[in-house]
């Protein structure tokens, strides 16, 4: 069974790919859906077609599997229409998959399967990467104006540190918050850090 | 209580209504709560509705009636009560090509007959068949094109090629040379002639004066199922349009659909579609085309059985869907003004008494039969002057020359 991801990033379609290889597949292809990517894809003839639902490519390729007269056989999304469970968890999961027509559904549906499994292991790690982003960026600001109202205010780092959480409790705001507004108010003020 | 909603939208000035529904209170105030899902392509969009991920689309409506008609992957019956607009689309063409055509643009906007002729002669010229991007085959764009380049002897499936592409990615496309030129809705029109890449050709408005665009559809079984819900968001929605056409609301409405959350592309650019002042060459003034996007005047919202049967017709036309007595009832009946007029039975909308009309035969603005208030409709005219007359659809595909 020859089975093309057509994904950007080069992650997604990489974690996908080492599933697919672990759970026996052999025949997989990653294509870029970039220029002439349609092209490369009727000359592949893929059994089954695994995409980012969400992907701007998806018009481009649905129309090519409608006119196209290099694919003998027409393919479809979610050829079999009768796993309803298996469906939405598809498309919960961000998964388009065009299978082409005939092939048995029990020879899709492991692929399928998988697919959901890496593209929600796939978000739960990028979604996890963010937060640690976000987390990074957030003591970055607070240990700015932690300087700054040890610097102005001659606190030790421990007092600047309340000083900022109980002004953020008195706002109702996020200590992060708090340390934003006072870094832009130092600088509107000319202290400086 | 209020009542969570999910609607589907693409990045596009015609996405207004419901922007403004959310924006401006007009959702909430009969309790929902809009939560507007932003979709890069139609196909996505399409899926998100058919399997239940949001309750209702932003959708263009010849691909509502081409997913009840099964042509469009999974088939699911959907209703369409709502139109969020009429008219709004530009077909852009590179510069270089553009160069072929009348240099005047606001004459060559006026004359869409004399362009498509000039069209015609410029596909010899060009160094390749053109590839025009369209944003879908079951697009009120790409049925349009196929209109008016047929209109000329060009036949859209052998002389040009063309190119499906999402509306967001076709200004990219054309900078990396991939097209030609491309017809999409605003303000992916505007952007490219900003930037220098290409001129404006033809304006939706001049090819059909009253052309149906987006359709708020639904899946047949969840509106039946939540009459409640569809009837207060309707009302919403003709609130917002009206809001939407107020010139005192443009600057505000484009301020608001210009944030990432929704286009995402310059409050100016998208003000152009708004007020219909349209700048067809990177440089020059606007050329005045009030009827350039309509939201509300003249019933807009309001779902004519005939336009539905109208690009069914052009379906049939183009070979996508067999022409059959069966085929044509499930077409016509996608568009559902008994939902539009349960919902807005105590409002002060103006309500068309009939569901069908001749399309295409309104020369001067027509006061019309209404069951209520005053219904004065636009000009409808088809540029070449063809009357679609809905209960005669083999006469009227009849009327049209075989291109080969």
């Amino acid at each position: 069974m020859r089975i093309v991801i057509i994904d950007d990033s080069g992650l997604r379609a990489t974690v996908l790919e080492e599933g697919l290889r672990e759970a026996g597949y052999d025949d997989i292809h990653i294509v870029p859906p970039r220029g002439a990517f349609v092209a490369r894809l009727e000359r592949m003839a893929p059994d089954v077609v695994l995409m980012d639902l969400g992907s701007p490519s998806r018009d481009t390729l649905e129309e090519m599997l409608i006119v196209s007269r290099a694919l003998a056989k027409p393919i479809a999304m979610f050829v079999d229409q009768s796993d309803d469970a298996m469906i939405g968890a598809a498309i919960d999961a961000g998964v388009s998959a065009y299978v082409v027509d005939g092939l048995r559904k029990e020879r899709v549906k492991p692929v399928l399967e998988l697919a959901v499994r890496r593209f929600n292991a796939f978000a739960k790690m990028q979604s996890e990467l963010d937060e640690a982003r976000t987390a990074l960026s957030d003591r970055k600001i607070i240990d700015r104006a932690k300087s700054i109202l040890m610097n102005q205010r001659s606190l030790s780092e421990q007092d600047a540190y309340a000083l900022l959480r109980s002004a953020a409790m008195n706002q109702g705001k996020k200590i992060v918050e708090v340390a934003q507004a006072l870094i832009t108010a130092s600088e509107l003020l000319g202290g400086g850090v | 209580m209020t009542t969570g909603l999910r609607i589907a939208f693409l990045p596009l000035t015609d996405a207004a209504v419901l922007v403004a529904a959310r924006e401006r209170g007009f959702a909430e105030a009969e309790g929902i709560a809009l939560d507007l899902v932003r979709t890069t392509s139609w196909a996505t969009l399409r899926d998100r509705l058919v399997y239940g991920q949001v309750q209702a689309a932003h959708m263009l409506a010849p691909l509502a009636v081409a997913v009840t008609l099964g042509l469009s992957q999974q088939p699911a019956a959907l209703a369409a009560p709502y139109k969020l607009n009429v008219n709004g689309n530009m077909l852009v063409m590179t510069c270089d090509f553009a160069a072929a055509l009348e240099p005047d643009v606001a004459a060559r906007l006026a004359d869409p007959l004399g362009t498509a002729h000039d069209f015609a002669a410029a596909i010899g010229l060009w160094r390749r068949k053109p590839v025009i991007g369209v944003v879908h085959r079951f697009s009120s764009h790409a049925i349009m094109l196929r209109y008016w380049l047929a209109s000329a002897g060009v036949d859209p499936d052998r002389d040009v090629v063309l190119r499906v592409l999402p509306p967001s990615l076709t200004v990219e496309a054309m900078q990396a040379g991939e097209i030609d030129g491309f017809i999409a809705g605003e303000p992916w029109g505007s952007a490219a002639v900003e930037a220098g890449l290409a001129e404006a050709v033809a304006i939706g408005e001049r090819i059909w004066r009253r052309g149906v665009e987006k359709v708020l559809a639904f899946r047949e079984a969840w509106a039946e199922e939540n009459p409640d819900t569809v009837d207060r968001l309707l009302r919403a929605l003709v609130r917002a349009a009206a809001w939407c056409d107020d010139p005192a609301n443009h600057a505000d409405l484009a301020g608001l659909l210009a944030a990432p959350a929704y286009v995402d592309q310059p409050a100016d650019l998208i003000a152009r579609a708004l007020s219909g002042q349209i700048v067809a060459r990177a440089g020059e003034a606007p050329i005045a085309s009030p009827d350039f996007m309509l939201f509300a005047r003249e019933a807009t919202p309001f779902p004519w059985r005939s336009q539905a049967l109208w690009i069914y017709s052009q379906l049939v036309r183009w070979g996508m869907v067999d022409h059959d007595p069966a085929t044509v009832a499930k077409a016509g009946a996608v568009f559902r003004p008994d939902i539009f007029r349960r919902a807005l039975a105590d409002s002060d909308v103006p309500m068309p008494g009939a569901s069908m009309k001749l399309e295409g035969a309104v020369g001067m603005p027509l006061a019309v039969g209404s069951r209520r208030g005053e219904l004065t409709l636009g000009p409808d005219r088809f540029f070449d002057g063809r009357v679609f007359d809905p209960e005669r659809i083999d006469e009227f595909l009849a009327s049209f020359t075989p291109l080969r």
